[in-house]
Order: C-alpha cells, then structure tokens, then sequence
C-alpha cells in the first residue's frame, strides 16, 4: 500500500493561459513498505531518477533545470538526456521542476541558473548521467522481468529488447518496476563516436506554440482575481522616492490602490495595466535623487579618460615579459583610445513578474534565468521560510542576461504583500524598462603596440578603464579587489583566453564604477576587449604595412585553436582574392565561454557614412555541437544582436538618469539591414564550450575593420549613430 | 462599452474608446498571443490584421477598430487547420524566444496576402518588426519556401 505524500505546500488551483506550463511537477512520493521511495509525477507516472519520467504510452517527459529564453537549450538538454536514455524522440517532452521542489529535494536538479552560455556546458555531464542512470534502469528492470542477465539486453528508440530470444518490451511497459529499483552508482557514458542525436539540428520542442500565441509568457500570466501593476522607480540611480499624491489618481478609471515599493519606488494597482499604467503617468511624484543626480555621460567620460592614465592605480589581468620598457626603446609605437558605452538588454518582452501572496505562503509566475535567485528574492521579499513558497518558470520573451537579474521579482512580492490574497501582475512599460536596465559597462581602453626595427610586434600594452560588473552585482568573486571577468578576451588563460603571442605583454583594468548598475549583457566584457583588441590588430597590422590577418596568424603559432577559427572564416569568406568591386572586408577572432569563435564581413561605404552589410561568414569551435540548426541561429542572432548595438545601441546619462526611452531613441536592426549569416562550424571534441554569447564579441569588429579597408578612416566609438553613420 | 469583432466573434467590452486596441485584445477579450513590446508604433509585437491589414494594434484606438474585422495571431489558422505562414515557421524552426512572432507571422501573412512571391525587396520594405533574438534570416528563408511553394 502506498501513501501519497505532497512534500510542499498545498498547491492552488490556477490557470494560466491555455497552455499547461509553469504548472510545477506537483510531485508526490510513493513510500512502499520495504524498498525504496518511488517519485511521482503530476499524472503519477514515475520517475525513474530525478531527470526522467516515463508514462505508459511510453512518452518520455526529461526534466530541465534551465531556463529556455529563445537560445534553444531546452532542446539540447533534452537531446543529452535522450541520446543516453535510448528513447524514441518523437515522444520527448518537457518539463520544469521549481526551485522549490529542488531546495526540498537538495537539489537534485543542480544549479537553475542559465548565463554565461552555460546551459549546455556546465550541465552536459550530470544531464548526460542522468539518462545513462534511467536507462540501465529500464533495462534491469526489463531483464528482471523476463529472468535474464541485463547485459543480455539492449534498448533503442524506447524498446528493450533481449538479444539471444529476440523478445521485446517498452519503456512504458517497465517504468513502475523501473522506478522501484536501486539507481546504479555509477554509469559509464557513451563515446562521442557513437552518438546519435547529439550533433543532429532536430527541431525545437518548443515551436509549435510560439506560432499560434499560445504559448505563455510572463506577461500573459492570468490567475483568478488577478490585478495588474506599473511601476515607477527613482529614474536617478540610487535616488529615493520622496512622495507622491495618491488623491490625485483615485478617482481614475479601474485604479485600485497605490503602493510604495521598497525606498524608491511606486506602483499603481488596477484592473487592467492601461489603466494602472495611465493611472501612474498622472500621479504627482517627488523624487530624492540625490548626488548622482549631477552625473552625465560627459562627466563619467572624463573620470574614465583619467583612468586611462599610467599613473592611476590598476589592476593586471594579464602579463609577461616588460611591455612598458620595450615601448619606451621601440621603434616604431602605435597607440589608440577606444570607448565603448552602456548598452541596454532590450528583452522583446518587459520585466514581469506575477506574485500571490497570502497567509499560507508566496507563489511567484515569472520568466527568469535563474529560478533559483528567483526563489531567494521571493524569500527576501516575502519574509517567508523557502517551504512556504516558490516560483513557476513560464517563457522568457528573451533574456540576454538581464533576466539573471531578480529586481522585478522582488517589486511584485513587495506589492504583493501589500495586497494580500489578491494575485499581482506588475509589468514594465518599455520605458520603464530602458530606465532600470542593468546595463552593459562603460568601458574605454588605450592600446599602446611597439614594434621592432623589422615591423615585428614586440609589446603591447592594453589598459582598460572603468566598470566592474562583479564589483556591483557579485563582490565576493572579486579577487583582491579585481574584477578577473574584465579580462574576458584578454585574459591568460582559461575559458576566455588571449589568442596572441606577444613578447612583451601588459593588460591592466583601472576600476572606476559610476552608479549606473552594471549587468550581464550577452556577451559580457567579451564584447569591448574583442571591438579593442580586435580593431587595434587591425591598426597594428596596418601600421606594419602587413595584411591584417598574415599579422595576426603570425602571432597565433601557439595558439592553434584560436587560429583554426580565423582560417576557417578567411577561406570561407575568400580572403585570399579579390572582394567584388566596391566591396571590403574586415576580420576578427575572440575566445569566449569556453569556444574558439571568428568573424569576417564584407560591406560596402556610400559617401562615407552609409553602410550596407553584404556578407557575414562566421566560424565557431565549441568542443562540441549539440544541435548545429540551433547553433547557427545563436551565431547569426548574436550578429544581430552585436551589430544593432554597434549602429543603434547605446544608453547615455544625463542628470544621473538614462536618455533613452524606448525603441525610437534606443533602436534595433530589422530585417533589411542584416545579411546572411554563413556558420562555419568546426567542432575539434574534447571540451564543452559556450555558444548563445561568444560570437557577438566578433561582429562589431569585423564591420569596423571593413569600414577602414573600406574608407581608410578609423571608428573608435559606438555607437554609430553618433557619428551619423547608418545603414544603406 | 466597445462592440470589437475579433477572430470572427464579436466582443462587448467595458473599455474606453481611446484605449488601445493592443491592450482591449489583450486584457478585455483575453486573447494574449497579441504582443505588447514598445507602444509607440516602433517594434510591430502587437501587429494584428484590420480588414486583412496589418496594422500595431498599440497605435490604434478601440474607437477606430470598432466596425473592422479584427484578426489576431489566435486566429489565423482556420479551425485546426494551421496557416501556411504558421506552418513554415513550424516547418523550419523559425523562432527563438518568440515573443516577437505572432507580429511577425502577421505581418508576414499580410504579406504574402499583397505579394504572393515578394522578392527580398518586398520583404526589406514590409517586414519591420523588431526581432531582438535576430531570427531574420529563418523568417526569409521560410518566406520564400512559403512562396515557392
Ligand atoms: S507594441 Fe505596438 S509596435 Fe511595439
Ligand atoms: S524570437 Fe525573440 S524577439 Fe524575435
């Protein structure tokens, strides 16, 4: 006999849109007498260790831990677990288990969180075993069925099948006698040789309802009695929220309460979010916005320009040999001083989340990539111990690293709170969104290259000055005080190493952080030392009066990883003879998140200033490829990504606030402007490397080295715009 | 009080004239395919068709939509018979996140309505969504299988 156990909180009835996610697993426990526990499913199938469910029509559901956001790890995941599992693909599912679920379970599912192109990566081994683990226990059970020896049994596609008899059964058939067996303690994974589904572009598992609107975002969460919530938060960074008149708005339409949110901020909560959101455009506000107040672009500029200075204190990332002394007896010295600005992750769908709060516990409905850090803001919020709550994953409308963030969350539970009982959907309005951004770190860097009397390269002094993205958001892994994710790119080793050999080698960072928060934003700090480093080879590789990529190649003899890529894009691209009349190119490489990536483009230049993208050919080196149709659109959604950012992007600051607004001031590249991306993949094997981020590091400086050979002119600034220079 | 007819049916919805339309879809008749990503006309998430147009429903009041025949993503295919665009995205994984696609599919259908075979200039000049994730070249891959189809 068997007791049914709900290890958490009696779960609410509630419907979310039409589709059936974010509904949590609801996980029960079978504790029979004598034996192991048997874990159930929503539907009371078993699991058969914690990644795999197995249901008697022999659908297989493979948890995830991570979160999809449009980078298609859902898919890979699943892969993983399926090429171990044996499982027929076609009856593949999904689902998400809740941070809550996993505390309870010391979590058994791992680390939630998903940046740092990690989904796939820090995940393969234990995802992989998990599927191993599932299988031989399907087998076992199987070969125990029918009394023979297990290793007289193989499955494929969800069938077992007992060599020497021929017999066969399937997964659905021994999943409850399956999940009563003891898991192996160790599995022994497949050779890459044989794998099967790994390295094949099988579609998505998560299409069908992006195509139909029913597939469930954040912002589409609907529970029972629900209200909406805008928000406005200090617009100056570190400012305080004074006061504000409620009278004023409460007699609008639909409004039903105006809240305070934490020091600086205010919500309006109403019936629908028009009316919370025009409530809240009309509600008289005073703001405390304090000394950054007085911060603008140019003033950050200036503290950042004197950081550039040798003088000023620094951190060295990077180093061999005296780079300092060998400029100062050089032949020939070449310097430049380059600067990148404050991007904003400009997720398609606005930061939301939705919160119920009530005396049995707290209950969050959001997109995050990180359900973990969601579940510990809701805690914070909620005052809460962690069985009393938890948090119901649903689609991100993109993330880009902003969604790592848990500053939207923390609001609805703060608002929440305030309401109890009543289910709150706050959302921000674009603008709002481009105000709290957490936003890519402004940065410039001077380069200083010294060559020999025979144009050799023999130093090069690369000094980066300003914002630490771990000094803001995660301190203790500053080391010493430096920031060691600065030198992503440019760093000595490791998962974002330097791909040049230079004699005489000095990288340094002068931290200055100003108060605008830094975030995560795709990419990270490959993208500014990748436009530096890769734009400045470029300028050195000229000034030696040497073809910009025999330069390079000359310097990467030790690193044959790095330089596989380059060579794979510049035959592909056809480096070697002539561009078409008009036409020019420009070449980069980087490494970053554990993979080798390069980046050439064609383009041409109408009066100086008109760019037209002809050509982009990329080339990738990520150990291994899971799904190639999926890497290809990583590869040219992060050429989008780097190159809207390139023309378009950039937030600046005036009176310690950020100037743009939304998409008309802050805008972002359409279709007409973005050529074919070629994806060269050149999977070498033996490690795992990242892929949703590292080549957006190479897309802005192949544009720009293009735009030299093109015009002869160098750009050192983004955004473009600036410079009134556009697409044709 | 706004009579709207959407997908066919029609809505009697306790909304003012001047709201947007975007937000009378998606809060008033419930239906949340249709997407809210600027609302300022910029990124083309909310478009819908009116009259087989497509228009960003975050620019047009309920008061001009009233009397037009109003189709939103949830209702582009014909009972369970998915629409050709739906079909080709589905055909050839054309989404990330997909937030921005029932805009895209949208205006893509409105599209291929005008133009059956549009060139690569026919796409340049209507497709002007806003796609963050960078999916252009799978939606014109798949706008010319449609075409050549
Ligand atoms: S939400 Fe209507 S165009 Fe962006
Ligand atoms: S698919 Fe994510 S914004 Fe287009």
């Amino acid at each position: 006999m068997n007791k049914h156990i709900s290890p958490r909180l009696n779960r609410r009835a509630f419907v979310i849109g039409t589709a059936a996610v974010g509904a949590g697993l609801a996980i029960g426990l079978d504790l029979p007498l004598g034996g192991p526990a048997v874990v159930r499913a929503a539907d009371g199938s078993p699991e058969i260790g914690a990644w795999v469910v197995v249901r008697p029509d022999d659908t297989v559901v493979i948890r995830i831990a991570r979160s999809e956001m449009g980078q298609g790890s859902l898919t890979g995941l699943a892969q993983l677990v399926a090429e171990e599992l044996e499982c027929d693909w076609t009856k593949v599912t999904t689902e998400y288990p809740t941070p809550g679920q996993s505390v309870a379970r010391k979590r058994v599912w791992g680390d939630f969180s998903t940046g740092g192109s990690r989904g796939i990566r820090s995940s393969q081994d234990y995802v992989r075993k998990g599927g191993a683990t599932a299988r031989v226990m399907l087998i076992q059970a199987a070969a125990d069925a029918w009394k023979v020896p297990a290793s007289e049994c193989r499955a494929e596609n969800s069938v077992i099948t007992h060599t020497p008899s021929g017999r066969t059964t399937t997964y659905g058939k021994v999943a409850e006698a399956a999940a009563k067996l003891t898991p192996p303690a160790d599995v022994k994974l497949k050779d890459p040789k044989d794998w099967k589904l790994i390295g094949k572009g099988v579609n998505r598992l998560d299409t069908a309802d992006k195509t139909t609107g029913a597939m469930v975002y954040g912002i589409d969460v609907k529970l029972p009695g629900m209200l909406n919530a805008a928000i406005k938060d200090c617009p100056v960074f570190g400012g305080k929220l004074k006061s504000f008149d409620e009278a004023k708005i409460a007699d609008m339409k639909g409004v039903k309460k105006v809240v305070k949110v934490g020091d600086t901020a205010v919500a309006v909560v109403a019936d629908t979010w028009w009316h919370a959101k025009t409530a809240l455009e009309s509600l008289p506000i005073v703001w405390d916005e304090g000394d950054n107040a007085k911060v603008s672009s140019e003033s950050i500029a200036k503290w950042l320009a004197e950081g550039l200075d040798n003088s000023q204190p620094a951190y060295v990332g990077n180093k061999n040999g005296d780079a300092k002394a060998a400029i100062a007896g050089a032949a020939k010295k070449v310097e430049a001083v380059y600067s990148y600005p404050y991007q904003n992750h400009a997720t398609m769908e606005p930061m939301n989340a939705t919160a119920l709060y009530t005396a049995d516990g707290c209950e969050v409905w959001c997109g995050t990539q990180n359900g973990e850090a969601a579940f510990a803001a809701v805690l914070e919020a909620s005052g809460l111990p962690a069985e009393k709550c938890d948090v119901h994953k649903v689609m991100l409308g993109g993330g880009f690293g902003r969604r790592g963030q848990t500053d939207y969350v923390r609001q609805a539970v703060m608002i929440a709170k305030q309401m109890p009982g009543t289910p709150i959907k706050l959302l921000w309005s674009r603008e709002e969104d481009m105000a709290h951004g957490r936003y890519h770190p402004i940065t410039q860097c001077k380069m200083t290259g010294a060559f020999d009397a025979n144009n050799n390269l023999i130093a090069l002094h690369y000094r980066l000055s300003g914002q630490s993205i771990l000094f803001s958001l995660r301190p203790e892994a500053l080391q010493n005080g430096m920031d060691p994710a600065a030198f992503q790119g440019v760093a000595q080793s490791g998962e974002a190493a330097f791909g040049y050999s230079v004699p005489n080698l000095l990288v340094e960072h002068a931290m200055r952080n100003p108060h605008v928060p830094p975030g995560f934003w795709r990419g990270v700090n490959v993208n500014h030392n990748a436009i530096y480093m890769e734009c400045f080879m470029d300028e050195l590789a000229h000034a030696a009066g040497q073809d910009p990529l025999e330069f390079r190649r000359k310097l990467m003899g030790n690193h044959p990883k790095h330089l596989a890529v380059l060579n794979a894009v510049a035959e592909k691209i056809g480096w070697t003879s002539p561009a078409p009349q008009g036409v020019y190119r420009g070449i980069a490489q980087v490494m970053g998140y554990g993979s080798y990536v390069a980046g050439a483009a064609e383009i041409s230049v109408t009066d100086g200033i008109k760019i037209k993208v002809h050509r982009i050919v990329a080339s990738t080196d990520p150990g291994y490829v899971v799904n190639p149709a999926q890497v290809e659109r990583q590869v040219a959604g992060s050429f989008v990504y780097g190159l809207s950012a390139l023309f378009y992007g950039g937030c600046t600051v005036k009176d310690g606030k950020i100037e743009q607004t939304n998409f008309d001031t802050y805008n972002s590249m359409r279709i007409n402007e973005m050529p074919k991306v070629e994806t060269v993949m050149v999977p070498s094997g033996g490690f795992w490397g990242g892929v949703g981020e590292p080549t957006i590091g190479v897309a802005a400086p192949a544009v720009l080295n293009a735009y030299f050979a093109a015009t002869g002119k160098r750009i050192r600034q983004v955004p473009l715009r600036d410079q009134n220079i556009t697409f044709a | 009080m706004a009579n709207l007819t959407i997908n066919g049916k029609t809505f009697t919805l306790d909304v003012e004239p001047d709201t947007p339309l975007l937000w009378a879809i998606r809060e008033n008749a419930g239906l949340t395919g249709t997407k809210y990503g600027c609302g300022i006309a910029q990124c083309g998430a909310c478009t819908v068709h009116l009259d087989g147009v497509a228009m960003r429903s975050c620019g047009i009041s309920v008061g001009e939509a009233e009397g037009k025949k109003i189709t939103t993503i949830e209702g582009l295919a014909s009972g369970n018979t998915l629409h050709r665009v739906q079909e080709a995205w589905i055909a050839q994984d054309v989404p990330q996140c997909g937030y921005c696609q029932s805009g895209m599919i949208m205006a893509v259908a409105a599209l291929l309505n005008e133009k059956p075979k549009p060139t690569d200039a026919d796409i340049d000049e209507a497709i002007t969504n806003i796609c963050r994730c960078g999916t252009f070249q799978q939606v014109r891959e798949a706008i010319h299988t449609i075409a050549s189809a």
